[in-house]
């Protein structure tokens, strides 16, 4: 086995890797740009190597900088992450001159799937199952009605020139075959001077299930079952699960095999993974093979018990798989939701900015599953600009896919992240999204169901309730707190009431507390009582209350009579208040949001150092448009709203005083 | 017999109508509570008292005996706090608009007189039209006798003004000075003069809001120490900045249960100071941090930003909290930022707050706005109060302490009783580049010897240990035990015990 290892990439992967590595007793170098200089994997690792400016095209992504780390530390192995020269064959083929093993497949293996064409070639030859169509030209709409015939319906017209949806149709009919045809073809040639056309397969209800394979150098390949990553936005997988609610046992094999018949095909090693689309009726097709760890590879771990980077690890040292096939069962459930540094209140802006507070769930076992996060990031630790925007990957297993849908409800709620813009609300708004807890997904879910974006998630009766009875026996213990200052009247001291008025989220709520020695008893005003237990205090952020004997976790924050809670996707002003103070309280004026400015006015005296949008842009709440240095500092002001630039009136290097106009908005 | 006793329920409720039905509709639909509302929901429920309620006017000018309203206008008494004692008075806008008589004057300085006699705070509900005119002088006369008492009361007892209605003429002079202003946002204002007379005068066109509303008064005047939404908010607000206050100056800072850890590390703090020199952090951050629970009564928030001022708790006790703002103008000391520092530091020193300095300032603003502001007397203002001040005061250094500006922030040499400072701090006579350029402007044209001269200078220089090693810096501590630290350097100073020079008042230049 290897003594030394040196992991060239960076963020929760590279800790990933360590993790095993150390486990494993072999030890690790890391490697470092600028900007990661205090990473956690820095920190992690026995040794690191600086390789140079923060951008990856001038660090990670440098071959002969890897290489130097390498010579300079003595790995005698690289594991490169995933990203980055992870598909590298370039890479690959460097280490192996020098004598460096490369913790992936063979070179060979690389090219092969590196490329679209070829790796289908491939797949077809190996006989896996792929999107079925026609390349050839199709001389008339009889030809083509022949062909969608064999293809099987609904088929898709395309244009062999063709992009952004022009010269495409879907035809679900002959008739529909003919007419597409002839439409396709007149849009093709008028667009692109180009009317060849050809057809292949239309997949509808298209779920992403995707294969994960290991192989050994000694002609072993297994396949450790399917993940399903159809929560995606944008093409960025956001929520992955395994096994696929969607598969059955025949289809699994089916896939697995299939699978594994490629790799061995290419001669493949390590880990990989091969990319299937599969529609509504279970038919499945190859897409592409990824020659590497794949992100979301922990809910693979946490089904099969396998650790893959372990396994890559040894295979790399040539090692033989230490199982079969038939060892490889599927136990239990597990979900990963990625944890984006980007805003959804903000349409998904990247957000930067130093973590001021960072406190993931705690991992390992629960009382009714596992939690675990793989992240490279720490409380107090700065999100850069040069990087991926993930910052964390957040995994739960239940014995069945509802328990771990719970489990990761709850982990989420437990997850607090401050200090930057993170999609956890919205991560939290699938786990509780009927179509997503049904299992009844595809591709599109997100389009389908977040049309116009994300702006919090709203709560039922029996949730708001539910919080109601817990901030009202919070209030209750930060009231009675109050009352035990200094300087109090002897004998003359405040009694807290029982009665209180909570509302939130457009409903209010009367209820009366009860406390006894082991908790509260919160009535509503329909005698509907909630049991409340807790040892929640304030100032307490995380509030994990038992509430009817549910567990709930709140994240809480003060508010003028008050709690700001946040749980469950929602965002939540939540009033306490006494019952005299809720009935004057409705007599004040309900206040519109104040009319923010068309005009960036400069907060500060100083120097526009930059301006970073144009005249005519788009420009999203929170994203920066221009930078003030002030007393030597430099100040990012950022857009209060979304909105489009008219004009620019300030030019860079300009002196400005308070107030001066920078831009106007339309 | 019954009749009798039945006689007082009736008075009282005719007392308590005010200025009648149609009147509260009114002030209700202004968006604006009446003053036994605001007094219900500024009390614990039950506990105020009332003073003076049938008292009413001895005019008799323009047939005001006709009209004698039961309170004159004003609602008196005290109450508790969370159990603690204050004293209040609230002006009734639904009778004659809330103007002041002689009477409804009489009613004020009867409760301020108890408060500073017994040792409790007034709060002051202000929601008035100004003077009486029908009483013209004995109307003036009731002003100064109010005025009179909040300088008798200042420093004695801590005045908060609440300005929830009007507050115009000489009447703003009692708000202004008693110790904090609150404003309610659209529904109040302040000024000596209105818009009419602005008008009349200058020939200047503009609102009420603008000339004295509370964003004014937040940002630009610093009249106001801060801004509500509405009634019940700065209602509820005013109660928590009470549990920060002591009842007098003969009382120590109140204390009450705490629910976190006085040892308690935040690794986070390690990483506060970027590593650019010239990138701002958020001092918000530490304050928090640093604070009992992270929770934070910040005074002035709006104003001169550059420098934050506010109450949190350590251990349960009341600390006053002054802090350089890398975020805005880079932390540096102005006019502004000194007036507001001042006289917080003074406030706290009066009332036994302990002060709590964090520093990072590079140095006092430059320029001849400022020259010709007079900053060399407004800087002066809080030298002089972090110095004559003798409660408790513990300062730490974070990063930039420049020049005049790290003597004037709680340096050693003005009393400070626990100096400390991070690793990251850099104490020096001026910045690296600044004092190169001065000290070798021989070399100045010689760039690669400038930038040698400069590296030299930081190693030198730009570091904790110069200042350490004098003695000015006590200790050099890590940034994530500052907590454990300063709660630990002020239970040290629970029984520090120090007077000035006797004097009849210093001489601060004001």
């Amino acid at each position: 086995m290897f003594k030394k290892i040196l992991i060239a990439n960076r963020g929760e992967i590279a800790c990933r890797v360590i993790k095993s590595a150390k486990k494993m007793g072999i030890k690790t170098v890391a490697v470092y740009s600028d900007a990661d200089r205090n990473a956690l994997h820095v920190r992690m690792a026995d040794e690191a190597v600086h390789i140079g400016p923060s951008p990856a095209n001038q660090s990670y992504i440098v071959i002969d900088k890897i290489l130097d780390a390498v010579r300079q530390t003595g790995a005698e192995a690289v594991h490169p992450g995933y990203g980055f020269l992870s598909e590298n064959k370039a890479f690959a083929a460097a280490l192996e001159q020098i004598g460096v093993v490369f913790i992936g497949p063979p070179s060979p293996a690389i090219e092969a799937m590196g490329d679209k064409i070829t790796s289908k070639k491939l797949a077809m030859e190996a006989g896996v199952s792929t999107v079925p169509g026609y390349m050839g030209l199709i001389a008339d709409g009889d030809e083509a009605i022949k062909i969608s015939g064999e293809i099987g319906y609904p088929v898709m017209i395309k244009a062999s020139a063709g992009g952004g949806g022009k010269g495409m149709r879907i035809a679900w009919s002959e008739s529909e075959v003919r007419e597409g045809f002839q439409s396709s073809k007149n849009e093709a040639a008028s667009s692109f001077g180009d009317d060849r056309i050809f057809i292949e397969k239309f997949v509808t209800q298209p779920r992403h299930i995707e294969i994960q394979v290991l192989a050994d150098q000694h002609g072993n390949t297994v396949y450790l079952h399917e993940r399903e990553c159809s929560i995606q936005r944008r093409n960025q997988k956001v929520i992955e699960e395994a096994p696929s609610p969607f598969l059955d046992a025949a289809t699994r094999k089916a896939m697995g095999e299939q699978a594994c018949a490629l790799a061995r095909a290419v001669g493949y090693t390590s880990a990989g993974t091969v990319e299937f689309i599969v529609d509504g009726a279970r038919n499945f097709y190859f897409l592409e093979m990824n020659t590497r760890l794949q992100v979301e590879h922990p809910v693979t771990e946490l089904i099969t018990g396998v650790d893959l980077v372990e396994q890559m690890i040894r295979v790399a040292a040539g090692e033989p798989l230490p199982f079969k096939q038939e060892d490889l069962k599927i136990n239990g459930w597990a979900m990963e939701s990625r944890l984006y540094a980007e805003d959804p209140y903000r349409n998904f802006l990247p957000s930067i900015g130093r973590l001021t507070r960072y406190r993931p769930p705690v991992e390992g076992p629960t009382a009714t599953g596992i939690v675990r996060n793989d992240t490279g990031v720490f409380e107090g630790g700065e999100i850069s600009m040069f990087y991926d925007p993930m910052i964390a990957k957040l995994c739960t297993w239940g014995p069945t896919r509802a328990d771990a849908i719970n489990e990761m409800r709850l982990a989420l709620d437990t997850f607090e992240v401050e200090g930057i813009g993170h999609n956890l609300p919205f991560c939290s708004a699938v786990m509780d999204h009927p179509r997503f807890v049904s299992g009844e997904i595809t591709t599109a879910f997100i389009a389908e169901e977040f049309p116009d974006g994300f702006h919090g998630a709203t709560l039922d009766e029996d949730m708001l309730r539910r919080v109601a009875a817990a901030c009202a026996a919070m209030n209750r213990v930060a009231e009675i707190r109050r009352t035990r200052i200094s300087g109090t009247m002897d004998n003359h001291q405040r009694r807290v009431g029982d009665a209180w008025v909570v509302s939130l989220q457009d409903t209010q709520h009367r209820v009366t507390i009860a406390a006894d020695k082991t908790g509260s008893t919160v009535t509503f005003e329909d005698g509907a009582e909630l049991r409340v237990q807790s040892d929640w205090t304030p100032g307490e952020s995380l509030a994990r209350l038992t509430v009817d004997g549910a567990l709930l976790v709140l994240k809480s924050t003060k508010i003028p009579m008050g709690f700001r809670i946040r749980l469950r996707g929602a965002d939540l002003k939540v009033l306490v208040q006494s019952p005299r103070q809720a009935e004057l309280y409705a007599l004040m004026p309900e206040k519109l949001p104040p009319d923010t400015s068309k005009y960036l006015l400069c907060p500060m005296p100083g120097l526009i150092v930059s301006i970073s949008v144009a005249e005519g842009d788009e420009v999203q709440e929170g994203q920066p448009l221009a930078t003030v240095e002030a007393m030597k500092m430099e100040n990012i002001l950022k857009a209060e709203r979304k909105g489009v630039v008219r004009k620019i009136t300030a030019s860079t290097g300009a002196s400005l005083k308070v107030d001066d106009v920078i831009m106007e908005f339309e | 017999m019954k009749d009798i006793l039945a006689q007082l329920e009736t008075r009282r409720d005719a007392a308590r109508q005010g200025g009648g039905a149609r009147r509260i509709a009114a002030q209700h639909a202004k968006g604006k509570l009446t003053a036994r509302e605001r007094v219900e929901l500024l009390l614990d429920e039950g506990s105020f008292e009332e003073f003076d309620m049938f008292v009413a006017h001895r005019c008799t000018d323009f047939n005001m005996q006709d009209d004698r309203p039961a309170g004159d206008g004003v609602v008196t008494g005290w109450g508790t706090v969370n159990g603690r004692m204050v004293y209040v008075f609230s002006q009734d806008f639904t009778v004659f608009g809330g103007s002041l008589s002689e009477t409804h004057a009489q009613k004020i300085c009867k409760i301020m007189d108890m408060a500073i006699q017994n040792g409790a705070p007034v709060i002051g509900i202000n929601d008035s039209g100004g003077a009486r005119i029908q009483e013209g002088v004995a109307s003036l006369a009731g002003y100064a006798e109010v005025f009179q008492r909040n300088i008798m009361a200042s420093g004695v007892v801590p005045q908060i003004s609440l300005i929830m209605g009007p507050c115009a003429g000489g009447a703003v002079y009692s708000p202004a000075m008693t110790d904090f202003i609150f404003m309610v946002k659209d529904t109040s204002y302040m000024f000596v003069t209105g818009p009419d007379v602005v008008k009349t005068v200058t020939n200047e066109v503009v609102t009420a809001e603008e000339l004295g509303g509370a964003a004014t008064h937040t940002r630009k005047s610093s009249v106001a120490d801060g801004a509500f939404e509405n009634d019940v908010e700065a209602l509820a607000e005013t109660r928590r900045l009470i549990d920060f206050l002591p009842l007098n100056n003969r009382e120590k800072a109140p204390v009450r249960p705490f629910f976190d850890d006085p040892a308690r590390v935040d690794k986070s703090l390690d990483t506060l100071i970027p590593d650019n020199p010239n990138q701002p952090y958020d001092m918000k951050e530490l304050i928090a941090k640093i604070a009992d629970e992270g929770d934070f009564f910040e005074i002035q928030a709006a104003f001169a930003a550059n420098i934050i001022t506010g109450f949190i708790r350590l251990e349960g006790q009341s600390v006053g909290v002054v802090a350089n703002q890398p975020m805005v103008l880079a932390g540096c000391l102005d006019i502004d930022s000194s007036r507001k520092a001042a006289r917080f530091v003074r406030f706290c020193d009066a009332f036994e707050i302990p002060i709590l300095t964090l520093v990072d300032v590079p140095g006092f603003m430059p320029g001849t706005s400022q020259e010709h502001g007079g900053v060399i007397k407004h800087g002066a203002k809080l030298l002089f109060a972090y110095g004559e001040a003798t409660v408790p005061k513990v300062t730490v250094i974070t990063r930039k302490a420049y020049g005049g500006a790290y003597d004037v922030m709680a340096s050693k040499h003005l009393r400070g009783d626990f100096n400390y400072a991070w690793p990251t701090a850099e104490i020096a006579v001026m910045g690296a580049k600044g004092a190169v350029e001065i000290l070798y402007r021989s070399e100045l044209g010689d760039k690669d010897k400038i930038a040698a001269r400069v590296r030299d200078y930081e190693d030198r220089f730009a570091n904790p240990f110069v200042a350490a090693e004098k003695g000015f810096i006590d200790e050099v501590i890590m940034p994530s035990s500052t907590r454990r630290r300063i709660c630990r350097a002020f239970a040290a100073l629970r029984t520090k015990k120090l007077a000035n020079p006797w004097k009849k008042h210093d001489n601060i230049p004001l």
